[in-house]
């Protein structure tokens, strides 16, 4: 097996140009699928049978919830690529998951509580579910907060790479957590080994929003991972190459 | 559409989650845009700075 490939995307230029020929082609669908699953999931779906039409807020609260742990899944991830091969792409790549995905879990949460308080009676409970998905939104402003502690960039990138993987345990936790522990917050409807426990009106704008928030969340990264690729490396002479292009083409 | 906006009276909880997750992913876009400007204009500074030493 040839290992071209992997050096190939350890290449800030080949990564920097990867990204601006990539996001389009991600952020367009992206918009797409959101506006379609939201019109398809707020208007076209019939209400449930027991929550009636506070049911809808899956359409933003679940796709959101997917994002968080994927987000933090891949910032681990890249993370521990960026230690292990002392990789630079690695390390922005992981520096650009956090804010996206730190926002994204904000949502997660609050969408989840203005859920709660209509059908549990509360906006907030101590509830397993609802403490590790807390403690992931900690873990990535933990990770934030301390590389805007450190000036360095590449010792920013090792110190949080470190927290960023320590983390990781936390996401299985939010996963399973509705299976370990009798939780207030209901099972999953989709991702299960039977058939979904919804009909196709409901479920196809719900897989809608989940694709078009995965697409997003990528194509908002790989601008973000633009930015840090560049920071990590002024003195590349590409750098200039990129400058002058974009300058001409503005 | 009043009916639509009602919501079997959810409006309370369904419009706000749904509003706020828009205005989070648009600003997301608008942050990441933000930052690739900075970090150009950055990278540009320091070129300027060392073709002049």
């Amino acid at each position: 097996m040839s290992w071209a490939w992997f050096h190939r995307f350890a290449s800030p230029p080949y990564f920097y140009s990867l990204t601006l020929r990539l996001a389009p082609w991600l952020g367009w669908p992206a918009g797409l699928l959101i506006v379609g699953g939201l019109y398809g999931g707020l208007v076209l779906a019939p209400p449930d049978y027991q929550q009636s039409d506070a049911f809808r807020i899956v359409y933003v609260h679940a796709p959101a919830a997917w994002v968080s742990l994927m987000s933090y899944s891949l910032m681990a991830f890249a993370a521990a690529v960026g230690l292990i091969w002392r990789m630079k792409v690695a390390h922005a790549v992981a520096a650009a998951c956090a804010p996206v995905g730190a926002s994204i879990t904000a949502v997660c949460l609050v969408t989840g509580m203005l859920w709660g308080q209509p059908m549990w009676g509360t906006y907030w409970a101590w509830d397993p579910r609802l403490v590790f998905e807390l403690v992931l939104l900690f873990f990535f402003l933990g990770y934030m907060g301390l590389r805007s502690a450190i000036d360095d960039v590449s010792r920013a990138d090792r110190a949080s790479a470190v927290l960023a993987v320590v983390g990781v345990v936390n996401v299985p936790i939010v996963h399973f957590s509705v299976t370990w522990w009798n939780s207030l917050h209901q099972a999953p409807s989709v991702m299960r080994m039977q058939e979904a426990a919804m009909p196709a009106s409901m479920l196809v704008p719900l897989l809608m929003s989940f694709l078009g928030f995965t697409l997003y969340f990528y194509a908002v990264m790989l601008v973000r991972a633009r930015a840090e690729v560049l920071r990590r490396d002024r003195g590349g002479s590409w750098v200039r190459d990129v400058l002058a292009a974009r300058g001409k083409a503005a | 559409m009043r009916e639509f906006l009602d919501m079997s009276g959810y409006a309370a909880y369904v419009w706000p989650s749904v509003g706020l997750t828009l205005a989070v992913l648009l600003a997301n876009v608008y942050w990441a845009r933000r930052l690739v400007r900075s970090a150009q204009a950055e990278a540009r500074r320091r070129l300027a700075s060392g073709a002049q030493s």
